[in-house]
């Protein structure tokens, strides 16, 4: 699967299938800080990214 | 997941509410948690005029679009900051919004550049006047924001700081002890004094997470970019933690922060003086510009002077 993260911005890949939150471990991410987003749409954490999907892990922390 | 109040698939997890819902169910739950928000706090009504600080990003524009959707008479403005490339990105966002959606609402934007000003964008402006990128760009916002609904003539002004914003900054003003600033951080400041516009955050009962997870069910087409100038910024540091206790412990933001005002909210009860009280014991108009302070001269205007003649 692709995966599309920002701060930096950057593009990497994983081994599919994948549970959201299985990702979030692989990543090493806090997942209050982040949403996962597939297409045009969110994905909770116990949903499946096949090995062929682009994600995008779109971080949600503002400065403020 | 299922959404826990139709059959649809959830869209987001909301473990500080043991809940989860579908698109329209959560556009439904934000917009009556913001309505809830709005009247526990005394915010505005219906016939008030609003002024929503815009930046571009998730929160503000998520909190614009919610206020029009709410049938308020909002407006906006958006400070231009002059930060290369990063602030032609976020005006072209919130120009586009106010094309787009906000229009058809009978809604303006009013934009401001800080270069009209200072003959600076703020990164050359905080150097010149030797202070940190993101405390001069908080004292030029706020002063604006102020300036423009007062001259203006809106009844409020109004933010979108978050959950996420209100108890990292409660963390960091406990941290240091900062009593005095502990008084100001309510999501409703009174007009105390002329010149001083009211001063809401509706959106204080939301976490960022929910109101990016709203801005996309909803299309709203934000800057996802973090401002380049906050990178270390005490705030995200704060946040940070934070996160890192709420998965430990899903509400504990949320319990930090209401229980802050549910204290607040009795020790106003049981005090002589009110903030109003304090505020107008304490300022009078800048020498300068007129806008309340606690100094002869307001620091706007002192960061003004500096610029303006460096070596001083």
């Amino acid at each position: 699967m692709k995966i599309h993260l920002s701060h930096p911005t950057r593009d990497i890949e994983l081994q599919g299938p994948k549970r959201v939150a299985d990702i979030f471990k692989e990543l090493q991410l806090i997942p209050e800080a982040f949403l996962i987003i597939r297409g045009q749409d969110l994905m909770t954490e116990d949903e499946i990214v096949a090995d062929g999907d682009s994600i995008e892990v779109r971080p949600v922390i503002s400065g403020g | 997941m299922k959404c826990r109040k139709c059959p649809q698939r959830a869209v987001l997890g909301m473990p500080r509410h043991n809940t989860a819902f579908c698109g329209p169910c959560l556009t439904e739950f934000i917009r009556t948690q913001v309505q809830k928000a709005i009247k526990a706090q005394a915010m505005f009504s219906p016939d008030d005029r609003i002024l929503v600080a815009v930046s571009g990003g998730k929160d503000s524009l998520t909190l614009w679009e919610i206020l029009l959707k709410l049938g308020y008479r909002a407006d906006a403005l958006y400070v231009d900051l002059g930060i290369t490339g990063y602030s032609e990105r976020s005006h072209e966002k919130v120009e586009r919004f106010a094309r787009d959606v906000a229009k058809s609402c009978g809604s303006k934007l009013i934009v401001h550049t800080v270069e009209e000003d200072a003959g600076a964008g703020i990164k050359e402006l905080a150097t010149l006047v030797k202070r940190p990128t993101c405390s001069t760009c908080g004292t030029i916002k706020r002063y604006q924001f102020n300036r423009v609904a007062w001259e203006n003539k809106y009844d409020v002004m109004s933010t979108g700081h978050n959950l996420d914003d209100e108890a990292a900054r409660l963390l960091g003003n406990v941290l240091q002890w900062q009593e005095e600033y502990l008084q100001k951080q309510s999501p409703t400041l009174p007009a105390s004094v002329e010149g001083f516009a009211k001063k809401v955050k509706p959106l204080y009962r939301m976490t960022e997470r929910e109101i990016a997870a709203y801005a996309v069910v909803n299309r709203i087409d934000y800057l996802v970019e973090e401002c380049p100038m906050a990178k270390g910024a005490k705030m995200l540091v704060y946040k940070d933690v934070l996160n890192r206790l709420e998965m430990e412990s899903p509400g504990t933001k949320h319990r930090f922060y209401y229980g802050f005002l549910e204290k607040q909210k009795n020790a106003a009860a049981s005090s002589n003086h009110s903030m109003t009280d304090i505020d107008q014991s304490t300022l009078l108009p800048c020498e300068t510009c007129g806008q309340p302070t606690t100094a002869g001269t307001c620091s706007f205007c002192r960061m003004m002077t500096r610029a303006k003649n460096p070596t001083r």
